[in-house]
């Protein structure tokens, strides 16, 4: 995998690996009886592995300059394989805490098997782990075939990928160790937010270096996705974590904000994690493989630019449709809610403008599963942005907030959206990538297609209901003027629904691990090798006509 | 407009730039006031600040991801407040680093938790909930009675919280484990200074009842029997005092 590392890019590695187990050893010391020392010692575990690693083919030949004339797939082919352990990882977590809501006493005694911690394991494993990963190997391989530059190097999307795969174990570890900053979906701790700060400024460098040495004149939409996810995750992570460690030996660190401001930063933040990670980057990877997938150029071109700020400016306004009728000012809440409306229109013309891309192509949606999936994300896409802009209306908000409903929306976008462009994209890009003519078996695609669609449907219509019958019953009066329902009453009505959503989630998990079987099989199966040919010529390129031809 | 873009594309400064400045003025317009705003945040001259042992109960809290299922944050509706007790004030999580309001109700709110069911309820509910109330979905905590609580560390905790802003004094810092342990062993020396530095409507109790240990149960229940309870600001504001 890492063959192709020149003689002193070796040597580079082996520096930073020196100087991340140094890191490790240091906050092990540090740490006297607190579960620091533990993560780090996975950090130094981890350098020491990669010390090994690179070791191994330290005296290996140099590469040739040959190399330089075809793009740098390695830690794209790497990345891929790397999402698929964490969507089968994350997926089971999510259906094992699913049934703990049916089954509470699964725990085993044990702090770590507890929902409240492997809540968390599952919603990092799934978005940072899976989706992540997925963000990090498309780009590296879009980022090269619409600017036809190679990356700059190989050493840094190398770093990158695995720098943030480090990031993931150090998160997903400290949950079940009790290590965190509860904050939603940025839970890891002070180190962990530092290390993560420095792989995602290379992870940008990647980017500008690339560009910087393209042949396009222009630089493709879905680069701009890909540039603002990286560039937004960047402010959102660096305010939101602002925090105070006890001290160096310490896990634990307390926030810079209290409160109402807490709140508001973090609602901020997370809701431009679900805006510049879970739409921005897939809409990047959207925009580049529902063409090529459906062999048919963008529909508009003015209608992503439009979407594209829209999303960019809208959405950093949203956050605070999180808070109605809380504690925070009425003209915060007013604000989001309002800013979460006109977000209706970028988002739409978004999945508009992936549908109308299909257009004279729909025989192939109707035969391609891979195609298929992409084009039900669209769907989804529109029905969560639609369902998002609803639910941030204050009187909705009212009965749905604190209700299965917004878990429901979640998984809409999550297992819909999120899921299906993923699936759909690493279908269309693995057979390229491993020189197959095509997927290992087709039908096992389809498989996971129907098995995938079956799930988000049943796990979202279960949470539709749970969700509207727990808000109206904790707002239905009696004649006597007074509440009809106990807090528990509504408890109890939740069990179908929840027996429901851990089948649905069970159907999606399974298709996620046909899924890892066929890609698994699609790269060890080499009867169907291509020829290797010089320039990656079998691979469409998109160039600089399908991106400026306006579809009008 | 689009011949403008059609240059800015070609630009991948121009185009970081952009995004950087269009992304950043909808945090900056609804964060940066709140922090300047003064009716952002309540005046309340009553409120005091965690005890050691609440604060190590909080960190539980925390720790076990309790707030992924209960909320801290009574919303300004009528069968909340009538469900809950009063709304929630802005001032009542003053010194929350970070807030625990949550987003989510599998189980009830637990803004007005404190004092409403006794130490040996929660006790008994957190080490089995199904003990208590058959249909529970919560899972237990009954390793909290048998796990001791890490107390030597809370004078650097307290120091930490004074540097994000909460007025914990030098006293109070320096006698932080000490009032750990005098807070849940009402009848040892130490009982008196918890009194005496965070006030005499402080509950000092053997929460998991055993006076001589102190478990992670004495610091949750702590934690928990406090919340609602540092200020008396939300029962007497506005439509709160009227009800």
């Amino acid at each position: 995998m890492i063959g192709q590392l020149t003689k002193a890019e070796r040597q580079y590695a082996l520096l930073i690996l020196l100087g991340i187990g140094l890191c490790g050893l240091i906050l092990g010391i540090a740490s006297k009886d607190d579960p620091l020392g533990i993560h780090g010692a996975l950090i130094g575990i981890a350098a020491l592995a990669g010390v090994f690693k690179v070791i191994s083919i330290y005296y290996d030949p140099e590469p040739d300059d040959e190399r330089l004339t075809r793009y740098y797939d390695d830690p794209t082919k790497f990345g891929i394989i790397l999402a698929m352990i964490w969507a089968v990882f994350g997926l089971f977590i999510g259906d094992w805490v699913a049934w703990l809501l049916v089954k509470p006493d699964f725990t085993f005694d044990a702090g770590w098997a507890s929902f409240g911690r492997l809540r968390p394991v599952h919603t990092t494993s799934v978005l940072f782990g899976f989706g992540g990963n997925a963000l990090i190997a498309t780009s590296y391989y879009v980022l090269q075939r619409t600017s036809r530059a190679r990356l700059p190097d190989q050493l840094s999307p190398w770093f990158v990928l695995l720098g943030y795969n480090l990031f993931c174990v150090l998160a997903v570890t400290g949950y079940m160790m009790g290590i965190t900053q509860s904050k939603e979906y940025a839970e890891p701790e002070w180190y962990a937010d530092i290390w993560l700060l420095v792989v995602w400024v290379v992870y940008f460098a990647i980017y500008l270096r690339t560009l910087a040495r393209r042949k396009e004149p222009h630089i493709y939409v879905a680069n701009w996705y890909y540039m603002a996810f990286i560039l937004v995750i960047a402010i959102l992570h660096i305010v939101n974590n602002l925090a105070v460690p006890v001290s160096f030996g310490s896990a634990k660190s307390y926030s810079l904000f209290s409160g109402v401001q807490d709140a508001m930063t973090e609602w901020w933040y997370g809701h431009n994690a679900v805006a510049f990670f879970l739409t921005a980057g897939f809409l990047g990877m959207m925009y580049y493989f529902v063409p090529v997938r459906a062999g048919r150029p963008i529909y508009s071109y003015r209608m992503s630019i439009i979407s594209f700020w829209g999303i960019t400016f809208f959405y950093m306004w949203a956050g605070s449709h999180h808070l109605h009728y809380t504690a925070l000012p009425q003209w915060v809440q007013t604000l989001g809610m309002t800013f979460s409306l006109m977000l209706l229109i970028p988002s739409w013309a978004s999945a508009a403008n992936a549908l109308l891309t299909l257009n004279g192509a729909w025989d192939k949606v109707r035969d391609d599963a891979t195609l298929r999936f992409m084009m039900v994300a669209a769907v989804f896409y529109g029905i969560t942005t639609f369902e998002g802009s609803f639910l941030a209306i204050r009187s909705v908000n009212s009965l749905s907030h604190y209700t299965d409903w917004t878990v429901g929306h979640v998984h809409a976008g999550a297992l819909g959206w999120v899921a299906m462009i993923t699936f759909g994209s690493i279908y269309t890009i693995v057979p390229w990538l491993w020189k197959r003519d095509r997927m290992y078996s087709p039908r096992l695609v389809e498989v996971h297609f129907w098995l995938a669609l079956a799930g988000a449907v049943v796990y979202v219509f279960a949470m539709w209901n749970s969700g509207i019958i727990q808000g109206l019953m904790w707002r239905t009066y009696n004649e006597s003027g007074t509440l009809a329902y106990s807090f528990v009453d509504s408890l109890i009505a939740m069990r179908p629904y929840y027996i429901a959503r851990a089948i649905g989630g069970l159907l999606f998990l399974i298709g996620g691990i046909v899924g890892a079987y066929n890609i698994w099989m699609t790269i060890k199966t080499e009867s169907k090798v291509l020829p290797e040919s010089g320039a990656d010529a079998p691979e469409p390129v998109l160039g600089g006509e399908a991106v400026l031809q306006p579809g009008e | 407009m689009f011949g403008l873009h059609y240059r800015l594309e070609r630009k991948a400064i121009g185009l970081t730039l952009g995004i950087i400045l269009v992304a950043s003025i909808g945090g900056l317009v609804e964060i940066a006031p709140l922090f300047t705003i003064h009716q952002t945040v309540e005046d309340a001259p009553d409120m005091r600040v965690y005890t050691p042992l609440e604060l190590a109960g909080r960190n539980v809290y925390i720790r076990e991801g309790c707030y992924a299922c209960h909320s801290q944050m009574v919303r300004t509706l009528r069968d909340e407040v009538e469900r809950y007790g009063p709304y929630s004030l802005a001032v009542e999580s003053k010194y929350d680093h970070p807030m625990l309001w949550g987003s989510k109700r599998t189980g009830p709110d637990l803004a007005r938790i404190g004092g409403k069911y006794s130490d040996e309820w929660h006790v008994a509910h957190l080490n089995n909930p199904r003990d208590v109330l058959s249909v529970s979905v919560m899972p237990a905590y009954s390793w909290l009675l048998k796990t001791t609580l890490r107390t030597d560390d809370l004078g650097a905790h307290l120091k930490a919280q004074r540097a994000v802003g909460v007025p914990y004094t030098d006293d109070m810092i320096a006698n932080a484990s000490k009032d750990a342990y005098g807070q849940a062993a009402p009848d040892s020396p130490y009982a008196d200074g918890v009194t005496q530095r965070y006030g005499k409507a402080t509950n000092v109790r053997a929460f998991d009842g055993k006076p001589g240990e102190l478990t992670e149960m004495d610091a949750l229940v702590a934690y928990l029997q406090v919340l609602g309870r540092l200020t008396d600001a939300a029962h007497k504001s506005g439509a709160n005092a009227t009800r």
